[in-house]
């Protein structure tokens, strides 16, 4: 099991959201509960919209691959930084991972219409920065800065 | 055009399934696909998206968009939890027994068209 990582504890984060492996019937609440937080914020409607995009996908990953992690959410005036971190089995090849198409999402998964190898390459373009490590073995953290300006 | 104008046209045998309090909603534009990554990066708000794909998840990917609604085609029944989530946040969700090629065919002859920004990346 992944050790706890150090973001868990970082108060700075306003809000934290737990995400649960192969837990479908609650996909996409999360990215939801995050988004509401940021219209509450006012921030522009292209920020949002780019958070969100960020926060199902991460989100998604987490379920569909993963075993258990949380959504992190931090606003400052200038930008927002979503952290996704989970324990699961990790990205072998990152670059890999990255290109449009890739995916190891099992059949049944991709009948539901997941599995496009699209959804960090749409982080990937949502953000304005995106920073992924990862172990095998143990788990993955993305760090997703949109600017807000 | 309104959400409900769309209910009323004979030719797209639209049954209501959930969400009759947006009825009045605007559609804006038109997208489909059946991939949910797709839908992410290229629906805009205001589309009405038309999928083969029922389960509840749709419902997610239609809040986080801010989509006018969704049509399922092909003759597919969502289940009942999608139908709940859907109402619960307020999710148009119509079925219809058309092919989806047919639904989106008769989208566009009463004038929906792909969104602006994804019609002019269309034409590069
Ligand atoms: N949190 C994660 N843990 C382990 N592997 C992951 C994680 N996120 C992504 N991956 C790996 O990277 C691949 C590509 O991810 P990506 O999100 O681009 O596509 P996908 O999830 O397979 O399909 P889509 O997002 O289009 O539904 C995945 O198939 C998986 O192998
Ligand atoms: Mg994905």
């Amino acid at each position: 099991m992944a050790e706890v990582p150090a973001m868990s504890h970082d108060p700075s984060y306003d809000l934290k959201i737990p995400v649960i492996g192969h837990d479908f019937l609650r996909a996409g609440e999360a990215a939801s509960r995050i988004k509401k937080v940021l219209q509450a914020l006012n921030l522009p409607p292209q920020v949002i919209r780019r958070a969100s995009i960020s926060a199902y996908e991460a989100e998604m990953n987490i379920i569909i691959h993963a075993y258990r992690g949380q959504l992190a959410l931090k606003v400052t005036p200038d930008a927002l930084t979503l952290v996704a971190e989970d324990e699961g089995p990790g990205i072998q090849d990152i670059d890999l991972a990255m290109q449009e198409g890739y995916s190891t999402a099992p059949d049944e998964i991709r009948e539901m219409g997941f599995g496009a190898g699209m959804g960090l390459p749409n982080i990937k373009k949502s953000a304005d920065k995106l920073t992924i490590t990862s172990t095998v073995g143990q788990g993955t953290r993305l760090e997703i800065v949109i600017r807000i300006s | 055009m309104q959400l409900k104008t769309l209910l009323e046209a004979p030719e797209l045998g639209l049954n209501l399934k959930a969400g009759r309090s947006g009825l009045e909603r605007e559609v804006r534009g038109g997208y489909t696909s059946d991939l949910l990554s797709h839908v992410m990066s290229r629906a805009r708000e205001g589309d009405l998206w038309v999928t083969v794909q029922a389960h509840q998840n749709i419902v997610a990917v239609a809040v986080l968009l801010n989509l006018a609604g969704i049509i399922i085609a092909g003759g597919i029944e969502p289940q009942e939890d999608t139908l709940s989530k859907a109402d619960a946040e307020g999710v148009t969700i119509f079925t219809t027994n058309l092919p989806a090629f047919e639904v989106v065919g008769r989208l566009y002859a009463l004038g929906i068209r792909a969104s602006n920004s994804y019609a002019a990346l269309a034409q590069g």
